[in-house]
This record gives C-alpha cells, structure tokens and sequence, in this order.
C-alpha cells in the first residue's frame, strides 16, 4: 500500500486509478493530485475515493487492482468518485433519494 | 507463534469440543417466543440462551439449522418450548438432541397449563440443569487444530476493506498453518471475486463449484433487485457491490480454498472453506439472510466455536451460543464505540501499527476467547439470533475434495 500527501491519500494497488482518503476532507481544501492542485468542493469522510488521473466515460475504475464499476462521466484528477459519477457492472447500487452526492 | 495454544473445553459424545458450556432455550414458534424468553430472562447471565424459529410453517433447512446448534459443541443442554400446535417437528428435534448425549426437555404450553405454570417448570429445569451441568460435564484440553473459526463483515465502509479485513485475513492465514477451519460466507459480498476465488481452489473441479455458485449468487440478487449493499455503505465511501466485495474478500487471507460447504456442514479438517449462503432453487422465501445475524447463525451451524465480525460503520450485535470478536476497521468509529469494539484495526490507517501485528493481535484474541476471556458483545448481553425460510441442495462430492 502507498500512501502519500503525509498519509492523506492512499493507493491500495499499483493499478488503482483512484485513492481512499485516509483522513476527513473540509470544503475548500487544498490536495496535490499528479501535477495539480485541486480544491475540494464539498467535505469528504474519510473512505471515499478521489481520482487519481482524468478518467473518461465507460472507463473501469481499478481499486485493489481490480474492477469495481464503472465512469458515468468524465472524471478529472482529483474530483470526488462515488454514487454521482460510476455504476455497478454488476447490480445498481439502491440509494435513498436525494443522496446520491 | 509463541502464544500458548491450548486451552480448556468442554468434550461432547460425538468428540467434539467446545469453548463454552450453554444452555439453549428453543421456542418452535413465535406463539412461544414470550414464554421462552420470561424463561431466560433471570439466567441470561448464567450461561442461559435463547434462540428460536417463529415460522409456523415447516421447513427442512429450519430444522436442520436448529438440530446443529442444538448439538453444537459450545450447546450443554437444550430447552424446547413449543406452543403445541406448530408445525415444526419438536419430537425429531428432541430424538437428535437426547442421541447426542445432552440433557434435553420439551415443555409443551399447551399441555403444561398455559404462560406462568410453563415459565416455572421451564426455570426449575434449569436450575436443575445448570447444577447438573456443571458437576458432569468432561472438561478437556483442546487445542486451536480443533477450533473452527468464521469471519463476516457487517456495517462494512471503506475502511473495512483495508484494515480489518484484511487484517482477518492474516488471522486466518495463521489459523490454517495452525490446522484449524476457517469459514468465511459467500453471500452478494463476494459478487464480482469468482474468478480470484475459484482460482484459488485446491481442485479444478471445487474450482467450478465456486463458479457456478457465484452464477447463482448473482442470479438471485438480480431476481430481487438488489444487491448486498445497505445505504449505510455508500455514506462510509463505498460505491458499487463489487467495491464492497473486494473488500468483504480480503477476510479470506491467502490460503488455498479447500471446500465448498452450505450452512449446517461442518468441516472435515482444518484448512479455509467457502460457506454459500444463497439459497438453491431460486428466490422463494426473500432475501438470502435479511441481517448479519442469519449468518452468524449460519457460521455457527457449520461448527464455529466463534465468529470475527469486521465493522466499519459500528455494529454493535453479538451471537447466541458461540462468542463474537468485534474488529473495528475504522478509527473514528472506534473512538465512538469502543464500548462494544475488540480490536482497533484503524489504527493501520493512522500508521499505528501493521497489518501483521493487527492480525497477530486477532488471533491471540481468538486463544483467548477460546480460553474463556469475554468478548465485548458477550459482557454486554449481546445474544441476538436469527433463522428464517431457505431452501438447499446437499453439496456435490467435488465441494470437498480430500
């Protein structure tokens, strides 16, 4: 496992196209993704995912080095990947309404 | 390892041991459930169970479920309560538990004169037992090849996969050199592992049972329209069932699969096996186990001396008749409920300590459970049971390849 960013973000396996926040994020912190700096616009618990690269639409997004959905839509380095942005290959993930962000 | 692993058990007629010496109180219907639990109600902390079927309906799987926890190794002594006119076969029930060599009574409500005089009689038997067993019961040594242990996750987030679960893994991984079983269920949690699973299968062909019943599996779900997945998960950072599956498989450490079971098998030798807990024959009587605790209960069916239950988000269940360690997976959910928490396995996320001391430190948590330490669960009464409808095929002779 490689962490980095004084163990904000974690890359589970080599492949992963996205990290697990180690940590909380508030709104409108600062995170080095690659070569950029982006700013987060909603806070984020820690678990959640952050992309890692610009993913595009259709694209599988790798965690433990292995498939677990999905993009919806393009995804930029950085933004927050959940519910609102990836799908099951498998079965739709059942949401309670207005929660899917 | 250098920690001791023998411990004293309890020895039962069919060889067997186990870790502790309980009383189960059985209610055969729901009808029944009040008298059974006014029974418990003062020995619940003496060691008194209770569990129950509520279904008036009969069902094989039901009473096969319940014939495996009454003749469990951690089970001294068995109570029925039956209202009377039920349909579960309290008299087959019975036979299996008395050929097993365990005190057994069958109080009938009905016969017996209603509520209150069927609560008395109920409590003179166990006082009755409860010294009985004490002075008969053969104590023993056991030692952790005779231990069969599971592992299920419940409440999981995004930390589950990382920390405690894998941590289990390590766990079990020295739990199989030491020639214990090990059990870890296949239920919608491992959607999307087939592959990696079936490839890790001491045969071929067990290999293509693991598949088939991964088809199964995902068949069933799909028939329901929804997969393992609680809202609880999304809000912990977890996205998709297959995300969660990765997650729930790391508990299976890296040993060779050796065996498929279904619930109520148990074992033939040490080593990791496979429980499938999706129901043969399609959808009929709902979802394949409506909460944790039907797994558990399920876990202990095949033989579980205990049960390791991973939690992120923080569930707070124990089990009836086998003890339940509580890994905490994430820290914050740690720092609020430690109350009910064994294991602090965030404390890999906060660079606290290693998966391998994590795992270690779960594994003398089962020496010493098994020993007779509390768990969490257990100090605080935690005895929560859960049978319900299902249906099954016995398993096919590739399921366990010698």
């Amino acid at each position: 496992m490689l962490a980095n960013q004084n163990g904000l973000l974690l890359r589970i396996s080599q492949e992963d196209n996205v990290y697990v926040l180690l940590r909380p994020l508030t709104e409108g912190s600062r995170l080095q993704v690659g070569e950029q700096t982006v700013v987060c616009k909603t806070s984020l618990e820690l678990g959640h995912k952050i992309a890692a690269r610009d993913i595009a639409s259709g694209e599988k997004i790798i965690k433990y080095g292995a498939p677990i959905g999905s993009a919806t839509r393009d995804i930029r380095a950085g933004e927050h990947v959940h519910l609102h942005n990836i799908k099951s290959d498998y079965i739709p993930t059942y949401i309670l309404n207005s929660e899917t962000d | 390892m250098s920690a001791k692993t023998d411990f004293p058990g309890f020895l039962r007629q069919d060889g067997r041991k186990g870790i502790r010496n309980t009383i189960l109180v059985v209610y055969l219907v729901e009808c029944a459930h009040h008298v059974a639990r006014e029974i418990v109600y003062p020995y619940r902390k003496q060691g008194v169970h209770l569990i129950g079927f509520s279904g008036c309906y009969p069902n094989r799987y039901a009473f096969d479920m319940m014939a495996r926890l009454c003749t469990h190794p951690n089970t001294g002594a068995v109570l029925l309560v039956s209202l009377g006119c039920e349909s579960f076969d309290r008299r087959g029930l019975t036979q299996r538990v008395k050929e097993s060599g365990r005190p057994v009574e069958t109080l009938v409500i009905q016969e017996r004169g209603g509520t209150l005089t069927t609560v008395d009689q109920g409590q003179a038997w166990l006082e009755k037992t409860l010294t009985e067993l004490e002075e008969t019961t053969t104590r023993v040594t056991m030692t952790v090849d005779e231990l069969v242990v599971g592992a299920i996750c419940g409440g999981s987030d995004a930390t589950s996969g990382i920390t405690a679960n894998p941590a289990i893994g390590r766990c079990f991984d020295l739990l199989v050199e030491n020639n214990a079983s090990a059990i870890f269920e296949e239920g919608g949690e491992l959607i999307g592992c087939e592959q990696i699973m079936a490839d890790r299968a001491v045969t071929p062909a067990l290999g293509e049972e693991i598949l088939s019943t991964m088809e199964k599996t995902a068949r069933y779900y799909t028939s329901m329209g929804h997969g393992s997945f609680a809202v609880g998960n999304a809000d912990g950072g977890l996205t998709t069932v297959e995300e969660k599956s990765m997650g729930a498989y790391a508990k299976s450490g890296s040993s060779p699969i050796r065996g498929l079971i279904k619930p109520g098998d148990v074992p033939p030798a040490g080593g990791l096996y496979l429980l499938d807990i999706v129901p043969d024959g399609g959808a009929r009587f709902g979802f394949p186990n409506i909460n944790d605790t039907a797994e558990i209960a399920e876990l202990i069916a095949c033989g579980a001396h205990l049960t390791l239950f991973s939690t992120g988000r923080g569930s707070v269940v124990g089990s009836a008749i086998s003890p339940v360690v509580k890994v905490c997976a994430n820290p914050e959910t740690y720092r609020r409920m430690d109350g009910d928490m064994d294991v602090d396995a965030g404390r890999i996320l906060e660079g606290r300590a290693t998966l391998d001391e994590v795992g270690r430190e779960i594994f003398s948590q089962v020496l010493a459970v098994a020993a007779g330490a509390s768990t969490k669960s257990e100090s605080l009464g935690h005895q929560e049971f859960v049978l319900t409808y299902k249906t099954f095929e016995p398993i096919g002779p590739a399921c366990l390849p010698v």
